[in-house]
């Protein structure tokens, strides 16, 4: 049985559709990545599924309960880290998670224990005391991870939770996302890509309100593998800096769709990264064509798209599932 | 027999189910209400309201109390001159209207800085997230949060029963208690239906600022419209009459403990957070 279970939701805002008839499923201890750029809806979606918005249409269940029909029970099971940790600046660590927790309706034995425990696991030991008010940014964001654990929720719903960290804090948090997901059900939303591939089983693309795709990380990078790449750098002679070489005469070798990137270095030394039919016997024409031009061709070699591009293509074209 | 038994048996399970939920409801908001508390000394908002009403009204009561001595010493005096006798002056009764009077007036300053973050904070902050996801229910949010602000409420109240005290001590024949207590009945629900509309406004804006100032202009409003009440005997000044919050209180504060009034207030009261209510419903619609 899925534990996360989203049926044809959507959420109008007046005019404007935040989301738009969106299903998909998680199941236990999965770690699943929701990508989008700002504005996709994944802060909507989010707060639907933690119950602090109502949907507009649609259903959710989690961990088998509608969240209409029981809010309570589905409250219960869920923590939720929002965009921006909900902090109490003037009150300790302690007292902040303490806090949570009994509002959470974690019995105090309980509470206590998980409180040691919880700390242990971002990090908090030393700082239990210290006001949150005086936390670093990074400090301040596990506080948050921890407020979202405390009660043993089976599903995590984590909005954001790398972001404004530095690269250090961010490679901390990912580990601690890493080992949570051995436990609970995560859902993870970010707008970086390499976010998803790193820490995440499955990804669900979101854009403007719409699912565009959902797969693996390695499964996204299979099924955009179609169009090849190509980089190659060569050596253009010319006297002058308006020699009048365009880069765009390349892209007319039959064969080459479109250019991708240019780095002009030094004043006669060109790289491209090409996109192309089929890598094989463009190859050849393209350093045909390179010669016959009297160029010097220094480097040659296929580019594996990155997820990054892949990410763009999804976002920028048409729904590939 | 199976069935009855199964019946019974869910009975049982959902009586227990509603047991327990409202343990944990009231769980809940006892934890919102120690943490508003703290929240209120934490911060100097508290220190600042507690000691600077202290202050006022301990001006205003030896300030009433001289005035009101010295007038009937006055008189007492001009009797005797010309060798009547002295005139009935009820000084300590004297002294406790103007001073509730004044109370009430006080109040409208002092009771926006308890309520104006209450709710816009916790939107500013976007800790409200944090509540509205945790299995309370917006009713226990609001009530913790109001019984908080009503017990600062009471704390700036109580210690100004000293007063009373020394004009009880100091009064003869002794003052009767039973004014003393109604003028405090009415202040505690003068203050409760305050604070309800404070937490109100406190619901509809995210700036903490702007929800004082509606506040204290509500309020102000309550006391123009006690003031048009007090023109002439027309139809329109006796509608305002019964709508004025301060007529209703008058009422206490002349001793007088009527039951309309006790109704008026708690209504209000009720209102307001009813309002409070409905405002949060309306406010996850536009999250
Ligand atoms: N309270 C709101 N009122 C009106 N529009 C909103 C509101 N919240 C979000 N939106 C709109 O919904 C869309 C999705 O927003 P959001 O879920 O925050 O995206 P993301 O988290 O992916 O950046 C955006 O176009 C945003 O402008
Ligand atoms: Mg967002």
């Amino acid at each position: 049985m899925s534990v996360i279970e989203v049926q044809g939701l959507t959420k109008r805002y007046g005019p404007v559709t935040a989301i738009e008839d969106l299903s998909f499923q998680a199941g236990e201890r999965e770690i699943l990545g929701f990508l989008g750029p700002n504005g996709a809806g994944k802060t909507t979606t989010m707060r639907i599924l933690t119950g602090f918005i109502p949907a507009s249409e649609g259903n959710v269940r989690l961990s088998g309960f509608d969240i209409r029909e029981h809010p309570w029970e589905v409250k219960k099971r869920i923590g939720y880290l929002p965009e921006i940790p909900p902090l109490y600046a003037d009150m300790s660590v302690d007292v902040y998670l303490r806090f949570v927790a009994e509002i959470r309706g974690t019995e105090k034995a309980r509470a206590r224990r998980r409180l040691g425990e919880v700390k242990e696991l971002c990090g908090l030991q030393t700082v239990g005391r210290t006001l949150i008010r005086r936390l670093s940014k990074g400090y301040r964001q596990r506080v948050g991870m921890a407020q979202a654990i405390i009660h043993e929720p089976e599903i995590l719903i984590l909005d954001e939770p790398t972001i404004g960290l530095d690269p250090k804090q961010i490679i901390e948090v990912r580990h601690l996302i890493k080992s949570l997901g051995e436990r609970h059900t995560v859902l993870l939303s970010t707008h970086i890509l390499p976010e998803v591939s790193m820490t995440c089983q499955r990804v669900i693309i979101l854009n403007k309100g719409k699912l565009v795709a959902v797969d693996t990380p390695e499964g996204l990078l299979r099924r955009l593998q179609g169009g090849e790449r190509i980089f190659i750098r060569f050596r253009v002679d010319r006297q002058g800096p308006s020699d009048g070489f365009d880069p765009a005469e390349v892209a007319r070798v039959p064969g080459v769709r479109r250019i991708v990137r240019e780095v002009l270095g030094d004043s006669s030394l060109v790289s491209l990264e090409l996109e192309v039919e089929d890598d094989q016997e463009v190859r050849g024409r393209l350093a045909e064509y390179l010669v016959g031009r009297g160029w010097k061709l220094q480097e040659m070699r296929s580019v594996n798209p990155t997820l990054e591009e892949i990410f763009i293509r999804l976002v920028t074209e048409e729904p590939v599932a | 027999m199976g069935e009855v038994s199964s019946v019974e048996m869910n009975d049982v399970r959902e009586a227990s189910k509603r047991l327990f939920r409202t343990r944990c409801g009231v769980r809940g908001m006892w934890a919102i209400y120690k943490k508003e508390l703290r929240g209120y000394f934490v911060s100097p908002i508290a220190y600042v309201v507690l000691t600077v009403f202290y202050v006022l009204m301990g001006y205003f009561f030896f300030n009433f109390l001289a005035i009101f001595s010295e007038q009937a010493l006055y008189a007492a005096y001009q009797a005797a001159e010309y060798g009547n006798s002295p005139p009935a002056m009820d000084v300590p009764a004297q002294v406790d209207r103007n001073y509730f009077g004044i109370l009430s007036t006080v109040l409208i300053f002092f009771l926006p800085a308890l309520t104006m973050g209450m709710f816009a904070e916790e939107r500013r902050r976007g800790t409200l997230e944090l509540l509205l996801t945790a299995p309370l229910k917006d009713g226990q949010i609001i009530l913790g949060k109001f019984l908080a602000a009503m017990t600062v409420f009471l704390l700036m109240l109580l210690p100004t029963a000293v007063f009373q005290v020394v004009l009880h001590r100091f009064s003869d024949p002794p003052m009767a208690w039973g004014a003393v207590l109604a003028s405090y009945i009415g202040a505690v629900l003068l203050g409760a239906s305050l604070i309800s509309i404070g937490v109100f406004i406190s619901s509809i804006t995210e700036n903490q600022i702007i929800a004082a100032v509606l506040t204290f202009g509500c309020f102000l409003l309550m006391w123009v419209i006690e003031i048009a009440a007090r023109q002439t005997g027309t139809l329109m000044s006796e509608v305002l009459k019964y709508l004025s919050v301060l007529s209703h209180y008058e009422d206490f504060t002349k001793g007088i403990v009527d039951s309309g009034s006790v109704l008026f207030l708690v209504s209000l009261c009720v209102l307001g957070l009813l309002f409070t209510y409905h405002s949060f419903i309306s406010l996850r619609w536009r999250m």
